[in-house]
């Protein structure tokens, strides 16, 4: 059945993700711009655990981070912790209600912003204090709309 | 997922184990420039087509402006242009006299330095840092360290270059100190940026220092990241405070931060790449590079 699933449509997907992750934002709402790579990424390895998995995750991470001039690695790491927790959960997170899965999902997004706060204080970086939390509660905010276009992109490629 | 290769935990392991080495790598050592390099390929388009939307946006708004806004552009730009090359006429002539006087007193004459305009692509990197990613790289013969100023002041100093597109740090992040000094009479002393386009800190003057609000900061050379004599910041407020060891000075930068589309790359003298591995616009580096003789 999963050999039926072509790759473009997640493939031009995460491209979609990643230009908006680097799109302008005027400077105030700036530190509420959704992770979109992260939230693709989760819901990647939430419906298809067995294709896209920690390495494929990690790989966007290191694309991600020369996108955005990051720490090599940096986020490469916290892709790859995403896609793992997602994975583990998986089973969980697909039979949730929407809302309840939103909450799960930022959960993890905070445990990821935690990482990279660390990260960024070890590299000498720290700045922006409890904005920095800001993203837990935009990804809670779009991962509705998200799940929802994704999902008629799947059952698109299904019914054909 | 099954049976196939080591266990996800392991998988997650051995990534993390190799992204912490590579952090390592890149930001302790600085190993990794070719890596970069070759993975920046692959992100390149990612920037081209972000910034599309607001290039034709751009392009929308100069192909669609009116006749007389464009006669009252060009009005405006033939004042400024006739003011400008008075200016430049008494330019020439203390330029002129700078070398002679420079002469008598032994010293090598300032020289010319080269520049190139590039494009600010709009691409936002990241909220807390004030970086940004600019259309000229290593085939412009842009380097590591170069400044970047644009008409009204300094803007910042390139970070990293890359095959077509270069990162620069910007005079108002938190992590770049910029050496100033007061234009008014010499007293040197560091810039700091807060975070904030609109601030830079100077907490290195002691409250007895010659400064007052007003006070233009330019560039003072030292440290050989900026040339000599380029604006930076003008001061905006002065806070002497009894019983502290240094006052709290506020500057606000010249360049228009945030706000501008082009900036001027600036090659210093020891910098100018020759003319083999640059083809174009070539009569200002052969002046710069044959009088860039280094004394002795």
């Amino acid at each position: 059945m999963s050999n039926r699933y072509r790759i473009w449509p997640v493939l031009a997907f995460f491209l979609v993700a990643m230009s908006l992750e680097v799109a302008p934002m005027p400077e105030a709402v700036a530190p509420w711009r959704p992770p979109w790579v992260a939230l693709s990424v989760i819901y990647w390895s939430m419906h298809r655990p067995g294709r896209y998995g920690v390495g494929v995750a990690w790989l966007i991470g290191l694309l991600l981070d020369v996108l955005k001039g990051a720490v090599l690695g940096q986020n490469a790491l916290s892709l790859a912790l995403a896609a793992y927790v997602t994975i583990k959960l998986c089973q969980r997170l697909r039979v949730f209600p929407i809302w309840q899965q939103a909450i799960s999902v930022s959960l993890i997004i905070a445990v990821l912003g935690f990482f990279g706060f660390w990260i960024d204080g070890m590299t000498g970086k720290l700045q922006g204090g409890w904005l920095r939390l800001a993203p837990v509660i935009s990804s809670m905010v779009v991962w509705p709309p998200l799940t929802w276009f994704a999902d008629r992109l799947v059952a698109s490629r299904v019914r054909r | 997922m099954f049976t196939r290769g080591p266990s996800l935990g392991m998988r997650l392991f051995l990534l993390a184990v190799c992204s912490i080495l590579l952090m390592y790598l890149d930001h302790q050592r600085g190993h990794l420039q070719t890596v970069r390099q070759a993975l920046s390929v692959a992100a390149y388009p990612i920037r081209v087509i972000v910034d599309l939307p607001s290039r034709a946006f751009l392009w929308a708004g100069d192909a669609l402006s009116t006749r007389r806004s464009l006669q009252e552009d060009n009005t405006q730009l033939r004042g400024e242009q006739l003011e400008a090359r008075v200016r430049l006429q008494r330019l020439e002539t203390l330029q002129a006299e700078n070398d002679r006087l420079r002469a008598l007193l032994e010293s090598r004459p300032r020289l010319p330095d080269r520049i190139l305009v590039a494009e600010i692509l709009s691409v936002d990197l990241d909220p807390f840092r004030h970086r940004l990613v600019i259309d000229k790289g290593i085939a412009d013969g842009l380097y590591v360290g170069q400044a970047m100023l644009d008409a009204a002041g300094v803007v910042g100093q390139v970070t990293r270059v890359e095959q077509l597109s270069a990162e620069a740090i910007m005079i108002s992040d938190p992590g770049h100190a910029t050496p100033v000094e007061i234009n008014r009479n010499g007293l040197r002393t560091i810039a700091l940026g807060t975070g904030d386009s609109g601030r830079l800190l100077l907490p290195f003057l002691p409250n007895n220092a010659d400064v007052k609000a007003g006070d233009l900061l330019v560039t003072s050379g030292l440290g050989d990241a900026f040339p000599y004599g380029y604006p930076v910041a003008r001061v905006l407020t002065v806070d002497r405070r009894p019983g502290e060891p240094f006052a709290e000075i506020i500057a606000n930068p010249s360049a228009a931060l945030n706000r501008e589309r082009e900036v001027l790359l600036v090659w210093q003298q020891d910098r100018v790449p020759d003319e083999t591995t640059l083809s174009d616009d070539g009569d200002e580096t052969e002046d710069a590079a044959a009088a860039a003789d280094p004394e002795p």
